[in-house]
């Protein structure tokens, strides 16, 4: 079988990534173009009925490893290299995220075989797959096709939208496999930590967003004292969350949450994937930023070309001066 | 260590050869710079013993650049692999390439930067450790070294993870993990000094046919403009009084004061 292979994420209570349930909907699509099928790997102790409700997003068959542990990259690509080896396939697709870079490159190295990240697009293209990636802080877009089999696709994050099909239940193969050596020397102590006090981005209309333009982390303050004026709350970048001048609670995107709010201003943030993915929704943009090349001023609806330590506190006082009036 | 093109360098896609355009100003990849300065400190730890920091790089003749800079950063030796026939290496090849020449080095430890400013792949840490049959992770933001194991956390799909590592490894660390100390005046002028060691593929057991373009599983069809978007309004910020009074008068036009 000349297939599509998907790795399935799943949390800890065995509930699967989006991401990657918008592979595998990506994957059905694709095979029925080349006129092949698209199956999953799942590792854990996922059970029988969650591994065939793959089937809905069109998984033909879904290859469990029950003794492979999930969250680690290594185990993962004995799994597939494995299922790959046994069944043929000619490539394996990831949905974005963090696991599927270190799969994807894991599997390259095993397997000799071509990768392609933050894919945006896959055609098929003579009975062969082309990924769409775009470069260069997406200033340009690069077709790339695969030499031998299989080719190994990672897609970027929410590339591939998680589609509900009328594929019904797959079917679900266990497989033994024996982990390298090298995998069982990475093991996971805890997984999924939540950190910080809980502020509730979600729900608020109005975020001031801060980023490492900011500084350091006191002066988040400045951010504070907008928000307070326009009535609503602060989010963050996975950079200051890192670098520990806010709780990971009000990290917004990829790794983070997402959010629509009426009005996201994003102050001294650069606009990276990652992070555009969590907040490219708002209803409206704005963005302050001292580099006028910064990638966040493609998507904003206003952009202001500065110096936030100099704007944000006019700004707060203009917004309450304002509203006092 | 990577050689990349200077952050202020408007970067292109050269048409003919469909390869990055690598002419004008380099620097050496600022999240290399975090990965000397995580082997400086465990060094300066004292949980283990650090014989050396060797920088390893591949690349064209100006990588050597990049070498004196991560020397001058603290590394005490390094080592170039340099080649034509590494000319146009994909994701693969290069992975396989440099996994070659560590492997001659017998690292305890791998450290690498998670990205490159250039080709921004997140991949190569996770390649060359399964070439060099290691343990791996990636995107690393904390170190914590004790008996001969590595204690590391980094963000993924669901909120931090704690990983434990048994050395030998393969690290990429990311940028919040450190800040990376300044070269003082004697460590630059220095850096020149310092051993450096040049390699073809063939000295360390390369095989030309899996490197280059030869040895490339993907294959550049094709290099498209992105489609066009419809640009937001942008404003410079000359007097920021005038900048304020804009941006009130925008968020008063939709309604959000
Ligand atoms: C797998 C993966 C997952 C990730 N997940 C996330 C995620 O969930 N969320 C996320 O945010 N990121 C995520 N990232 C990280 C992301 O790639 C970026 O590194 C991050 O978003 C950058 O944050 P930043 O904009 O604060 O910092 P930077 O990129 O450092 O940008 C700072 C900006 O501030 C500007 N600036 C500096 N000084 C001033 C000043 N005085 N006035 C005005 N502007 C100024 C600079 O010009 C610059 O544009 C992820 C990365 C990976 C690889």
């Amino acid at each position: 079988m000349a297939g599509i292979l998907v790795y399935a994420l799943h949390d800890d209570e065995g509930n699967f990534n989006k991401n990657s349930l918008g592979a595998i909907s990506e994957a059905a699509k694709l095979a029925g173009e080349l006129g092949t099928e698209a199956a999953a790997v799942v590792v854990g102790e996922v059970g029988d009925e969650a591994c065939a409700a793959l089937g809905a997003y069109g998984a033909g068959k879904v290859y469990r490893a029950k003794a492979a542990p999930e969250g680690l990259a290594q185990p993962v690509v004995d799994v597939m290299a494995k299922v790959i080896a046994n069944e043929g396939f000619s490539y394996a697709l990831f949905g974005g995220g963090l696991l599927g870079f270190e799969i994807g490159a894991g599997l390259t190295a095993r397997l000799n075989a071509g990768v392609t990240m933050e894919v945006t697009e896959v055609k098929a293209q003579d009975g062969k797959l082309v990924a769409e990636r775009p470069v260069l802080q997406d200033s340009a877009i690069v077709d790339v096709g695969y030499v031998g089999d299989p080719g190994i696709i990672i897609g970027r994050l929410n590339a591939f939208d998680a589609t509900e099909r009328d594929g019904g239940s797959a079917e679900v193969v266990d497989v033994e496999v024996e982990l390298s050596e090298w995998s069982t020397k990475a093991t996971m102590v805890n997984r999924g930590e939540q950190r910080g006090a809980d502020v509730n981005i979600e729900d608020a209309e109005i975020l001031v967003g801060g980023g490492r333009g900011l500084g350091e982390a006191a002066n988040f303050k400045l951010a504070e004292e907008l928000a307070a004026a326009l009535g609503g709350a602060v989010a963050a970048t996975r950079a200051v969350v890192d670098a520990g001048w806010y709780p990971y609670a009000a990290q917004i995107g990829q790794t983070g949450k997402t959010v629509a709010p009426k009005l996201y201003l994003a102050a001294g943030i650069s606009g990276a994937i990652q992070h555009k993915v969590g907040m490219q929704s708002s209803e409206n943009i704005l963005a302050i930023n001292k580099d006028q090349n910064a990638p966040i001023f493609e998507f904003c609806d206003l952009g202001v070309v500065g110096d936030l330590h100099k704007i944000l506190p006019k700004l707060t006082e203009a917004i309450k001066a304002k509203k006092s009036g | 260590m990577k050689e990349v093109p200077d952050a202020a360098v408007q970067k292109r896609i050269d048409a003919s050869t469909m390869r990055l355009d690598r002419s004008g100003e380099k620097n050496l990849n600022p999240f290399d710079t975090h990965g000397i300065e995580a082997a400086m400190q465990i060094r300066e730890g004292g949980a283990v013993e650090v014989d050396e920091i060797v920088a390893v790089t591949m690349g064209p003749e100006s990588a050597v650049r990049a070498l004196h800079k991560a020397v001058a950063l603290g590394a005490d030796r390094s080592v170039h692999l340099t080649d034509q026939e590494l000319a146009g290496s994909d994701v693969c090849a290069t992975g396989y390439a440099l996994a070659k020449t560590l492997e001659s080095e017998q690292p305890d430890l791998v450290l690498l930067g998670q990205q490159s400013d250039d080709g921004e792949c997140y991949t190569i840490g996770a390649v060359v450790a399964d070439h060099l049959k290691m343990p791996s992770l990636t995107q690393v933001i904390k170190i914590d070294i004790s008996d001969g194991k590595l204690v590391c956390e980094r963000q993924a799909e669901y909120g931090y993870d704690t990983v434990e590592v048994q050395l030998p490894a393969v690290i990429s660390v990311g940028d919040a993990i450190n800040e990376p100390r300044y070269p003082s005046l004697k460590a630059i002028m220095g850096a020149k000094k310092k051993p450096l060691e040049t390699y073809a593929t063939s000295d360390v057991g390369i095989e030309a046919d899996s490197v280059g373009e030869t040895g490339s599983k993907t294959q550049v069809l094709a290099v498209n403009p992105p489609p066009e978007k419809e640009a937001g309004e942008i404003i410079e910020d000359e007097d920021t009084n005038e900048t304020v009074e804009k941006i009130v008068a925008w968020l008063d036009e939709r309604k959000l004061i």
